[in-house]
């Protein structure tokens, strides 16, 4: 009787473990085809960085900077950094205060002031 | 089981009954019994034999099996048990010291051909023609017609091109991945970087592999999967480069010379900050080596590392340092130069008139060969050759370069007494721009040696001791007032204290027999900011030629040194280096953008 049980106990272990091991299987090649397909994914990101960053270095080329910097030289009158570029922190002028609003303004002039001349 | 008796009771009794003996019986039976017991035995041998056959001929046929499929099967990476970094397998790029790229990695595509798929050669042929017109139409159409079962057609396509030759339609026609080596700056550091070729080819793939410069001497570091992808620091700083690069370009054309070559290294760690070599070459499409004539007239040749020439009167700084180190002489000692001087046939002149005694000081202002030839004889050759041989002048730069050892100088086989002299003046013994540069380098830092490195450092080297600091100061203080009142007066650039000295050479012949008149190689060696050097800027000029005045003008002086002065008032911002506003007037910035 008991020989008969245990025999019927082994025989479940053995099904029990085969059902996990089935099941590990399974998960393990599920991970498997997880990391491959993130692999490509990393390997196709990659790729494409690698043409964004050689395609930036090409647009950045000191070659073509110049030449651009030479065209737009109206827009932003870009120089080539020289030692003139650099100055003293005293040079610098404080910015002005606004000037505040003329609230009682006095005629100076004898001369009244004309619509299309600026005054000033 | 119930055993049979041997000697059963009722046969036995009848047996006696009949007179019979009934050990027979027993015989018998115990006969019979051994009988079955055999035969059970035997069976069951058998069977397990049979197990066992089977056994071992499922085995069999299992690894059979498993053979043939491994066999059949296209290898496959291991991938669950590899470690590290599977993805990036490709070439490490190389980028310059603030990480900005100079070579790197480009997928495109080969184009070839399988005839025997093709439904239409001789069109096809046509139709690449039109793409690619470089490609030979009769010879496409020979090897599309006749046995060849693969033909490589191109080795390089872009997306458009790829496009267009998918177009045309043709099975015939295939694509394999292919990985491209792009330098995106062009030809800028173009001899430092070297190019990178084909290796071993195959549809699905081909080796990259570099075929000069750094790419070269660091091949299998940048192929090392182990790295990662880890790019290759330079020493270079690329906008440094590309303006010392356009300065030098601008400045040969000007002087009308036929080649020039800038080095401009860090005077501590040794690093190469650019080193240009003009002319120049793109290497995205590096030219052929040159099969005759003058290797030294290729692009693809380094003057600034490959190139050994006498560099002149840059050399007497050597010889009036180590004379002060020696206290052979301090800057004030009075030397007699009055000309000429006479060694047994030879005879040293001055290129000017010089007073009869100058101060040493003054022998390197004036840059009198006559004075340098005197203080070189009170030191010695074998001094002398020890000396320079120390600042590294006598052998091959260590620099990264699979150039650098065809740098080898030239020095006189026998250093006699007019070696000795004529070497003090720099001529009898060559040596590249990059030799020098690291020998200005470390007699001037503070008197320590400097090995010239093109890759990224912090370090500052702790080379063995050439000279005192205090000779150091000297020299410079000399270098200072050449600029401030000598020879190199155009190449004082406010701010930023340069001092240097001037050498013009006279080319040798090529024949071997004497110097050219009209031919000479003019070197600036310079370092800034002259009190406490940080950088020192070596140009030279093959054949230069000022046209401005009555007669061509060939000296330092006028050719090699306003161009080293525009580069250190072009490259010394760039660097970081403040001006040392000595008495400009502060009102005025120039604003450099909006």
């Amino acid at each position: 009787m008991m020989r008969a049980v245990m025999y019927v106990a082994a025989a479940l272990t053995v099904m029990g473990l085969a059902f996990w091991a089935y099941q590990e299987n399974y998960r393990t090649q599920q991970s498997i085809s997880q990391v491959r397909r993130l692999h490509a994914q990393i390997g196709d990101a990659h790729e494409r960085l690698g043409m964004l960053r050689a395609e930036w270095a090409y647009l950045n080329r000191p070659d073509r900077l110049i030449d651009l910097a030479e065209i737009n030289f109206d827009r932003l009158g870009l120089l080539p950094l020289s030692p003139e570029a650099f100055g003293e922190i005293e040079t610098i002028v404080y910015p002005l205060p606004d000037i505040l609003p003329i609230t009682n303004p006095i005629d100076i002039n004898s001369i009244p002031p004309s619509d299309e001349e600026d005054p000033l | 089981m119930i055993r049979t008796p041997l000697r059963p009771l009722a046969r036995i009794l009848k047996a006696r009954e009949k007179g019979e003996d009934p050990g027979a019986i027993a015989a018998e039976n115990l006969r019979l019994r051994h009988e079955a017991i055999a035969d059970k035995s035997r069976a069951r041998a058998e069977g397990r034999l049979l197990v066992l056959g089977a056994f071992f001929a499922v085995a069999f046929i299992a690894i059979g099996l498993r053979m043939g499929t491994i066999a059949n099967s296209m290898p496959e990476e291991p991938r669950t048990a590899a470690t590290g970094n599977p993805i990036i397998g490709q070439r490490a790029d190389i980028v310059d010291r603030n990480g900005r790229i100079l070579a790197t990695n480009l997928e495109t595509h080969s184009l070839y051909a399988q005839p025997q798929h093709m439904i239409d050669p001789i069109r096809a042929a046509q139709e690449l023609k039109a793409i690619f017109p470089e490609l030979n139409e009769e010879r496409m159409v020979k090897d599309f017609t006749g046995k060849r079962k693969f033909v490589w057609i191109r080795r390089q396509l872009s997306p458009e091109q790829m496009q267009q030759v998918h177009d045309i339609g043709s099975p015939g026609l295939l694509f394999g991945p292919r990985e491209m080596r792009l330098y995106p700056n062009g030809p800028i550091a173009s001899h430092v970087l070297g190019g990178a070729s084909y290796g071993r080819e195959d549809v699905a793939s081909a080796e990259v592999i570099g075929v000069a410069g750094i790419e070269r001497r660091f091949d299998s570091l940048l192929r090392d999967p182990a790295n990662e992808g880890k790019p290759l620091e330079l020493s270079l700083d690329l906008t440094v480069q590309a303006a010392t690069e356009e300065v030098l370009d601008g400045g040969m054309k000007l002087m009308n010379a036929k080649g020039a070559a800038a080095v401009l290294m860090d005077v501590h760690t040794g690093e190469v900050i650019a080193m240009a070599s003009l002319p120049d070459f793109d290497p995205n499409n590096r030219p052929q080596v040159l099969l005759k004539g003058d290797q030294s007239d290729s692009p693809l040749f380094n003057r600034a590392v490959q190139g050994v020439y006498e560099l002149g009167s840059t050399f007497k700084i050597f010889a009036v340092a180590q004379a002060m180190e020696l206290g052979l002489v301090n800057p004030q000692t009075m030397i007699d130069t009055k000309g000429p001087l006479t060694w047994g046939r030879f005879r040293i002149r001055d290129s000017h008139h010089m007073p009869a005694t100058l101060s040493v000081e003054d022998v390197i202002a004036e840059s009198s060969n006559v004075g340098t030839g005197r203080i070189a004889m009170q030191i010695g050759g074998d001094r002398q050759s020890k000396f320079l041989a120390s600042l590294g002048l006598t052998e091959a730069t260590q620099v990264e370069l699979s150039e650098a050892p065809s740098g080898q100088p030239l020095t006189p086989k026998k250093w006699s007494e007019i070696s000795t002299m004529t070497i003090s003046f720099g001529h009898g013994i060559s040596d590249s721009p990059l030799h020098l540069a690291a020998a200005y380098a470390s007699l001037l830092n503070g008197g320590t040696r400097v090995m010239p490195t093109l890759l990224k450092t912090k370090v500052v080297q702790q080379g063995a001791r050439v000279v005192s600091e205090d000779t150091s100061a000297k020299a410079r203080h000399m270098l200072r007032r050449v600029v401030e009142e000598g020879t190199a007066s155009m190449g004082d650039v406010p701010g930023y204290e340069v001092g240097g000295k001037t050498g013009t050479a006279d080319k040798p012949r090529t024949d071997g027999r004497g110097y050219y008149d009209d031919k000479v190689i003019a070197t600036f060696a310079s370092i800034f900011p002259a009190d406490d050097p940080k950088y020192v800027l070596i140009v030279t000029l093959d054949e230069p030629s000022e046209n401005s005045g009555d007669k061509p003008r060939r000296t330092a002086g006028w050719t090699a040194v306003p161009v080293a002065a525009e580069m250190i008032r072009r490259v010394a911002p760039l660097l970081g280096l403040r001006p040392q506003l000595e008495t400009t007037d502060l009102a005025s910035v120039t604003l450099t953008s909006n």
